[in-house]
């Protein structure tokens, strides 16, 4: 089997998954072994690309032309093909837990949740893989679509207020702005490929380029960007393993990759970095930042403070874009990665605390600590990597973002991912110190006896925990082969044979 | 025989629908009329992909009605464009008739059926004829046969609900008087050039070049056809006709009726009147540009706020046929391709989504949306019908409405208008609005209680998906449609221009 085949299998076997799922919808456990064997299935077509990709491959493959010169098309180079890894290698965990968690916290329409998931899971790869602008657009609506569902889950009066500030945003900004900067750049580009180096150099009159950069970072909607970030904490209605997956790793880090595959092969961080024209991003990238953090400090909702965390983090990515050099874009894509590693799991554990012990809230986590020790463990190492302390792998990302920041001379961005790092202390760390330290408020009447006994959540959600955990921990330090591979992102225009 | 048909082509289109009509009353009550219409309207449509085939090249058919020479007699003059919008029109009522069975043995007593079908006959024959003819006086013959067919369509929906009459009454009344306008502005291009057949018409306007009578012969003719295409604010017959007329017949009025009228708009704008003559050039940017724009803004707003599903989609109809104008008033290729693709892309959605509604109004008996909660448990496949139609009104990719939208963006970007470009987009918005206040309805509101509802028959639900397969496929292979467009939208500019510069 050659490498296009392979890239077709990888959307085609989460994109077909939803067929065999609803045609065993009414048998439980076949039906949840059929998701689990998927995304096996996928990541094992999606690891030999890996391979390929690093030992230089660049599988493409055209499939149609729906307009004249717009064709549906992939191809794959080193920034999408970490993406997709990464959306796809985190679905295996995901799997698993979404299991134990459905059942745990005894959710309805299960099947309708795994088909929209697995669709939602296509797409991104889909993204991930898209050869030309026009192709990852289609994609990223599809993903759109296929995740309102998830946001809506429970039917219930907030999840409809929430799934509709959701699809609000994110189809607002996609048919406002991106589509319209989709075809601006079609329109004098004649093109929508990514080419190394980009394709606005010398078509684009510098004086616009801004203000196409505008739309397409506030058109992509995914990425979070303030002002319009609402979409993320509203789409927190939805069950756990939707916030974990799609919510801190599949829709937002689309939305973010998407962000630097146009820094990188739109506009080409030479053209960015000439012209200036994503100056303006730098500082809003860093207010949002600033201001995500402390809006996460005044939330109590656990969810809601993870959410406004992503939205902080995501930002970071935004930022290593808006530099415009090449260690911005290393940082930022390796921040895909370790970020996505540590909020699944931050994520995952919010789930656990729900189905084990129904909280909700941060001021009731008191003394939980020692109900589920395990839990609050991973909680700990996850959200001592996102604060970017060594030795987990959130520093790595961190560490090469504040190098772009001096690269591109910008000192006061330093001192701001500074301060976001003592922030997310601020709003990380007292989490599980409640838990570990405080005593637990009400439960007077059980006695200490029923309170220090373990009462962890179901096998299924803790094991997938105590993996992403560990990949925080593991992925320190390997770093340096991540680095290398980031390397080969080529930022500079192919000289012409 | 096979080349006496061939060469007789045109004419058949027209004669076919027009001789069957009256036979078709005759045939009695029952389902006899309804399968003898069904075969013509096959028929009709084969002629039509025949005429497509053969102009697809650039071919033009010149046809002389009973041999008269031109410009004397009646020419019907089939070129790419009109080709295509032949097919638009008989694609449809091949589509619609096989539908309308069930909902029409609902919605109508079964003694009057023959001669809904009479009417329905005449009203396609009245839409081909308008489209085909190359003759101004002609066109406004067949306008007048359609919209009288359609006058007694729309009223023949009082047996569900009264207010059918005043819809029609009301039409009626527009109706005529567009007409009317219609044809005294033909009536002043006679008098500057003693000529009705469009092509001698175009030749000898340039000849007299322009002057007040012409001035006003275009702007009767603007306003005459504003009415029959309801073009906002010509518009207030449309949304109860399209609400209260039977449910196949607003399907089919909403794929055909308003396109027909936009093919004539074209044809006068482009071939007689040319792509250069500026008075029009002036009055479709200072006058339609702007209606054109409000109307995507007013109807999609007040679509928002209704809760007759009919009604919504009439409103929804006129914000389109907004995009459709605002095309036009690009004067550019690109903005010409847009229209006319968005012809053909309209009327595939438009046509699915009415015949939804007609299936929630057999299944439900009801297309009140408030009454719809949790339908898409009992009808998927008409629910999931919607949804796909809907996505395609919003202009999402992976269907037609995308590619519209696209050609629309990229025109007004071409030309620099960029509120204009960030207008179409904010209005598409507007449609998510409205599409998703169903979808929340259908699926997230719990089913009232007590209320039996079954999934529409196959009968139905075939040629709805028939068309919602269209607005996919034409929406992820859109090469043929918008090839087509695109060589129909430079044969007009090519042709006009070439006048106008000798």
């Amino acid at each position: 089997m050659n490498n296009a085949d392979l890239l077709l299998l990888a959307i085609a076997i989460p994109a077909l998954t939803p067929f065999l799922l609803a045609a065993c919808g009414k048998q439980p456990n076949l039906r949840d072994t059929v998701s689990v064997l998927a995304s096996i299935a996928t990541f094992a077509a999606v690891l030999p690309l890996l391979l390929a990709v690093i030992d230089g491959a660049r599988p493409a493959i055209s499939l149609i032309e729906v307009m004249p010169g717009l064709v549906l098309g992939f191809e794959i180079e080193p920034l999408g093909m970490l993406f997709a890894t990464v959306a796809s290698g985190l679905w295996i965990p995901t799997a698993l837990y979404s299991i134990g968690y459905m059942r745990g916290a005894h959710e309805k329409k299960q099947t309708r949740f795994a088909i929209c998931f697995a669709i939602a899971i296509a797409s991104a790869i889909g993204i991930a893989f898209s050869g030309n602008l026009f192709t990852l657009f289609i994609f990223y609506e599809v993903l759109t679509i296929s995740t309102y569902p998830l946001v809506a889950h429970k039917e219930t009066p907030e999840a409809k207020k929430g799934a509709r500030t959701y699809l609000a945003i994110l189809m607002t900004t996609s048919i406002l702005f991106l589509l319209v900067a989709l075809i601006w750049t079609w329109n004098i580009a004649g093109t929508t490929e990514f080419r190394a180096g980009g394709i606005l150099d010398g078509r684009l009159d510098p004086v616009y380029a801004p203000f196409l950069l505008a739309l397409f970072a506030f058109g992509i909607g995914k990425a979070a960007l303030m002002p319009f970030h609402r979409w993320l904490p509203a789409a927190m209605v939805a069950p756990t393993p939707v916030s974990a997956l799609l919510h801190a790793v599949a829709v937002v880090k689309a939305g973010v990759f998407t962000m630097l595959k146009v820094g990188t092969y739109i506009f080409g961080v030479g053209f960015l970095g000439k012209t200036g024209a994503s100056d303006w991003l730098v500082w809003l990238a860093a207010a949002s930042i600033l201001i995500a953090s402390i809006v996460a400090l005044t939330k109590d909702d656990l969810k809601a403070r993870l959410a406004y965390s992503t939205v902080s983090q995501l930002s970071y990515i935004t930022l290593g874009m808006a530099l415009a050099v090449q260690m911005g874009v290393i940082g930022g894509a390796m921040h895909i990665v370790t970020h996505a590693m540590g909020k699944i799991a931050l994520f995952m554990c919010a789930g656990a605390i729900y189905v084990a012990a129904h909280k909700t809230k941060i001021s009731q986590l008191d003394g939980l600590g020692r109900k589920m020790p395990v839990t609050f463990a991973c909680f700990t190492i996850a959200a001592l990597s996102i604060i970017g302390l060594p030795p987990f792998a959130g520093a790595w990302s961190k560490w090469y973002l504040m190098i772009a920041a001096a690269d591109a001379n910008q000192l006061i961005i330093i001192g701001v991912l500074m301060v976001s790092s003592l922030l997310n202390v601020a709003y990380l760390l007292p989490i599980p110190a409640r838990a570990f330290f405080l005593k637990p408020k009400e439960d007077k009447a059980h006695g200490d006896a029923a309170a220090s006994r373990i009462e962890e959540a179901p096998l299924l959600c803790l094991l997938p925990i105590c993996f992403a955990a560990l990949g925080c921990i593991v992925l320190f330090f390997t770093i340096g082969g991540l680095y290398e591979y980031l390397l080969s992102i080529p930022i500079r225009p192919e000289s012409l044979p | 025989m096979m080349s006496l048909i061939e060469a007789n082509l045109p004419a058949l289109q027209v004669v076919l629908p027009l001789v069957a009509a009256p036979l078709c009353a005759l045939l009695g009550r029952g389902d006899r009329s309804w399968a003898f219409a069904c075969l013509v309207t096959f028929v009709t449509f084969a002629v039509s992909v025949a005429l497509f085939a053969e102009t697809y090249a650039g071919t033009i058919i010149s046809y002389r009605m009973g041999g008269w020479e031109i410009p004397l007699g009646i020419e019907y003059r089939v070129d790419r464009l009109n080709a295509f919008v032949l097919l638009i029109i008989s694609g449809s009522a091949a589509l619609v008739l096989p539908y309308a069975r069930r909902i029409v043995a609902a919605e109508i007593p079964a003694e009057r059926q023959p001669l809904f079908y009479t009417a329905f006959l005449l009203c396609i024959t009245g839409l081909l004829g308008i489209t085909i003819t190359g003759d101004a006086f002609n066109i406004f013959v067949f306008l007048e046969i359609s919209s009288l067919a359609t006058y007694a369509l729309v009223a023949s929906g009082s047996w569900v609900n009264k207010r059918a009459l005043t819809a029609a009454y009301n039409y009626l009344i527009m109706g005529t008087v567009g007409a009317t306008f219609f044809v005294i502005g033909v009536g002043m291009l006679y008098m500057i050039t003693g000529t009705l057949n469009l092509a001698d018409l175009a030749v000898r306007i340039v000849e007299h070049g322009d002057s007040s009578t012409l001035r006003m012969g275009f702007v009767f003719i603007l306003i005459g056809i504003g009415l029959k295409l309801a073009m906002f604010p010509l518009h207030l017959w449309l949304p109860n006709a399209y609400a209260y007329a039977p449910s196949a017949v607003t399907a089919f009025l909403a794929a055909t009726a308003t396109k027909a009228a936009v093919y004539v708009m074209l044809r006068f704008m482009f071939t007689v009147f040319g792509f250069d003559y500026e008075f029009q050039a002036d009055t479709l940017r200072m006058v339609v540009l702007p209606l054109a724009v409000i109307a995507m803004f007013a109807a999609s707003i007040v679509a928002i706020f209704q809760d007759n599903l009919k009604r919504m989609l009439a409103y929804s109809s006129i914000a389109q046929i907004g995009y459709i104008l605002l095309g036009l008033t690009f004067l550019t290729e690109t903005g010409l391709t847009a229209s006319i693709v968005h012809l053909f892309n309209h009327a595939v959605t438009k046509a699915a989504l009415f015949m939804v509604a007609g299936c929630f109004v057999l299944s439900a008996g009801t297309c009140s949306i408030s009454k719809l909660g949790g339908i898409g448990r009992d009808m998927p496949w008409t629910t999931a019908a919607f949804v796909v139609g809907g996505l395609s009104l919003i202009g999402l990719p992976l269907t037609v409405g995308f590619i519209s939208k696209w050609y629309l963006v990229l025109a007004a970007l071409e030309l620099g208008w960029w509120p204009v470009a960030l207008m179409i987009m904010a209005s598409s918005l507007l449609a998510i609005i409205y599409v998703w206040r169903v979808i929340e309805a259908a699926y997230l509101q719990p089913a009232p209680e007590g209320v039996v509802r079954k999934e529409a028959p196959l009968s139905m639900l075939i040629p709805t998906w028939i068309f919602i397969g269209l607005s996919i496929w034409f929406g992820i292979n859109a090469m043929l449609t918008s090839t087509a467009a695109g060589r129909a939208a430079s044969a007009l500019i090519d042709s006009s221009h070439i006048l106008w510069k000798e």
